[in-house]
């Protein structure tokens, strides 16, 4: 019983690093049905940033929650900069391209900012400084970290005030006027150029505290983190229903719950004919069964809803 | 120079190109070109570009001193690869040596590269020496250019297994390997040797060398309440996981391999490395007998020695013996002398076997006391 709850939440807050990460794919791609390959390399540079500016200031007197919020700060800083230029020199002059030619500058991009944080940061692994609380509390058998009470709170809280600026605000209204029809919220007094960098801007946001969360839970950072980090949140936004905001903070929670059964139980499921090593591939099969049976996803509905 | 002078020079360069020895470098020295391969990008990047700067060390050396073969003055020249520690990549790098026209190889990193590289090289008659590759597989592949200056999986692997239960005493034992060619040889003799030792199995789990996330794996193995948890695989891994068998509560022994035995390892699990066990083939660096003078070289062009410079470093200085005593640098004719190699070197005193393997290896176990790795002892293998 422990076990399973163990892995729950061990799953759960996975889930939820997942789900803030697949927001910034879904909300891009709501508005211009582009898919920010870049998207996981803005979380990396938001993991090195972090942990960078921490590392330079765990040594002097500062207190250590003043730290975190400055390495937090920073990277978010950094990340929403980096969003925002992106988007006006990579992505703006290629608006009305064929579909095709973004989606490889994504790619593209994602390759450049890798090699800049090799070369920024190097090609080894960082270490998260040991600033961070080590207590723990006991729920129903199973052990749950301060760390991890800090990141599922937070994510929680995130999604919901995303979920409520969307849909209960005059930027929200213009984000979801947007991502129905540029030209056509242009028509009703909507910058549409504005509104996507806002996009960017949030979306880079959230990449950069799920960076900060995902350097601080495994305790580093690294210049390749943002690929394998960046592919699970876009299928998890996949997952949801790509376009689909509730659609993406559902996707990453159940993948990140999937991904944690799936290792901790298909060996022994399987009696060891299939072992832990297939814990992505098990993800990625429910994944496809979703899409076979919903092709749209889980919450994809038709284009009324994206942001 | 008259029209009549001009013409010898350009045959007897191709002639001497011909001969194997390379081109003349424009101080008149013959051209020894030596490759080396190994990850120097991606999560592994830091222990390949060590192996590299391991060679490179070497290489400047000779060519400081002085090289002669066959009465000729030559000059090492290294080709550095980029293997990705993909087996993929390996076997194209591989290649790409072989037609630069590479006398002898220094690599690769990593076992799953180190394998299908190896063909090539066979192919291509070029000699080939792993600094760091264990798997037992490579110098079971019947290839006569394939040799390794390390202990490998059979003898780390079954030294560590009978360790774990006769001195750390463990009965209940759980294992994590990285799906990799080094992380699952090195588990597969350890599971077989800790169980002819009378231990059990109590959970064999399996991740990948790009995870950073073991808490489903651990927590499946908390269930079966182990003493010891035993690791293949790299020190990326090896620190998170170390991290996490702390945060979950899983207070088992932690005992590794080479792959483990790192600063990096030490940095990245941060205090939950403490108490962890990890072998490496070989003396430590400190009490090899060239070891403190190694460290102080290298350490003043390079920074840290990570953890296989100083195998790479023999590695190029068995090659050039093999050549010395051959009287040349190609490789028809010198590879017919590696096998007689008696190499007193840094790492200690370098004999093959039949199989190309170190014919009798030292395995040094080490634990991390106060965030550092102490020397506990060194054990004996045989091949």
């Amino acid at each position: 019983m422990d076990i399973l709850v163990q892995q729950l939440i061990n799953g759960l807050v996975l889930g939820s690093v997942y789900a803030l990460i697949a927001l910034g794919y879904t909300m891009v791609y709501g508005i211009l049905e582009l898919i920010n390959f870049a998207h996981g390399e803005i979380t990396m540079i938001g993991a090195m940033i972090a942990v960078a500016t921490i590392g330079a200031l765990s040594g002097g007197a500062l207190p250590i929650p003043v730290i975190l919020f400055t390495g937090l700060v920073a990277a978010m800083a950094g990340c929403m900069a980096l969003g925002y230029v992106i988007e006006r020199i990579a992505y703006r002059p290629l608006r009305h391209a064929p579909r095709l030619a973004p989606l490889i500058t994504a790619i593209g991009v994602s390759i450049v900012l890798q090699n800049i944080a090799m070369l920024i940061w190097g090609r080894q692994y960082i270490a998260f400084p040991p600033v961070l609380p080590q207590g723990w509390h006991t729920l129903l058998g199973a052990r749950i970290t301060d760390l991890q009470v800090a990141i599922l709170v937070t994510a929680l809280v995130l999604m919901l005030v995303l979920d409520l600026l969307v849909h209960r605000t005059r930027l929200g209204r213009a984000m979801r006027a947007t991502a129905q029809s540029i030209p056509l919220a242009g028509l009703m007094g909507i910058n549409g150029n504005r509104i996507i960098s806002i996009t960017f801007l949030i979306g880079s946001a959230l990449a950069a505290i799920s960076g900060f969360m995902v350097s601080a839970y495994y305790g580093l950072a690294h210049y390749y983190m943002g690929f394998l980090l960046g592919l699970k949140a876009f299928s998890a936004a996949v997952l949801g229903g790509i376009g689909n905001i509730r659609g993406a903070m559902l996707g990453g929670l159940l993948l990140g719950i999937i991904e944690s059964l799936g290792a901790g139980y298909i060996g022994t499921l399987t009696h060891g004919v299939i072992g832990s090593n297939y814990q992505d591939v098990f993800a990625f099969f429910v994944l496809i069964t979703v899409l076979i049976l919903r092709p749209s996803g889980l919450l994809g509905a038709p284009a009324t809803d994206r942001a | 120079m008259t029209a009549a002078m001009r013409w010898p020079v350009p045959l007897l360069l191709c002639a001497l190109a011909l001969s194997g020895c390379g081109q003349p470098a424009s101080n008149g020295k013959t051209v020894i070109k030596i490759g080396s391969a190994s990850p120097l990008t991606g999560p592994q990047a830091h222990l390949g570009k060590d192996n590299e700067n391991g060679a490179q060390l070497a290489v400047d050396e000779i060519n400081a001193a002085g090289l002669t073969i066959g009465g000729k003055p030559c000059q090492l020249q290294l080709l550095a690869e980029d293997d990705q520690a993909d087996p993929k990549t390996a076997t194209t790098v591989a290649q790409q040596l072989a037609d630069d026209g590479v006398a002898g190889v220094v690599g690769h990193l990593n076992s799953g590269a180190t394998i299908p590289a190896a063909k090539v090289y066979s192919d291509a008659g070029i000699p080939q020496i792993s600094p760091s590759s264990t798997a037992t597989a490579y110098t079971r592949l019947g290839f006569r250019t394939a040799f390794r200056v390390m202990s490998n999986d059979a003898q780390q692997g079954g030294v560590l297994g009978q360790y774990a239960v006769q001195t750390l005493g463990a009965r209940r034992i759980a294992i994590i390997d990285d799906r990799t060619a080094y992380g699952q040889g090195l588990a597969d003799e350890f599971a077989r040797a800790a169980g002819a030792a009378g231990a059990q199995i109590v959970a064999r789990e399996y991740t990948t060398d790009h995870a950073t996330d073991f808490l489903a794996i651990l927590t499946s193995i908390k269930a079966q309440d182990p003493q010891l948890v035993f690791f293949g695989g790299m020190d990326p891994q090896a620190g998170p996981l170390a991290r996490q068998m702390r945060q979950i509560g899983l207070n088992a022994q932690l005992l590794g391999g080479d792959g483990m035995q790192t600063e990096q390892f030490i940095r990245l699990a941060g205090n939950a490395a403490t108490g962890a066990i990890a072998s490496t083939p070989g003396l430590p660096l400190a009490t090899m007998p060239g070891g403190r003078q190694f460290e102080s070289r290298f350490t003043a062009r390079f920074g840290p020695v990570q953890n296989y410079a100083p195998y790479a470093y023999d590695a190029v200085y068995v090659l050039v013996d093999a050549m010395k005593r051959a009287g040349s640098a190609d490789p028809a004719r010198y590879l017919a002398q590696l096998p007689s190699t008696d190499y007193q070197g840094v790492t200690g005193r370098i004999r093959f076997d039949a199989h190309g393997d170190l014919s009798s290896g030292n395995i040094t176990l080490y634990k991390v006391e106060g965030g550092h790795w102490v020397p506990l002892q060194t054990l004996h293998s045989h091949s």
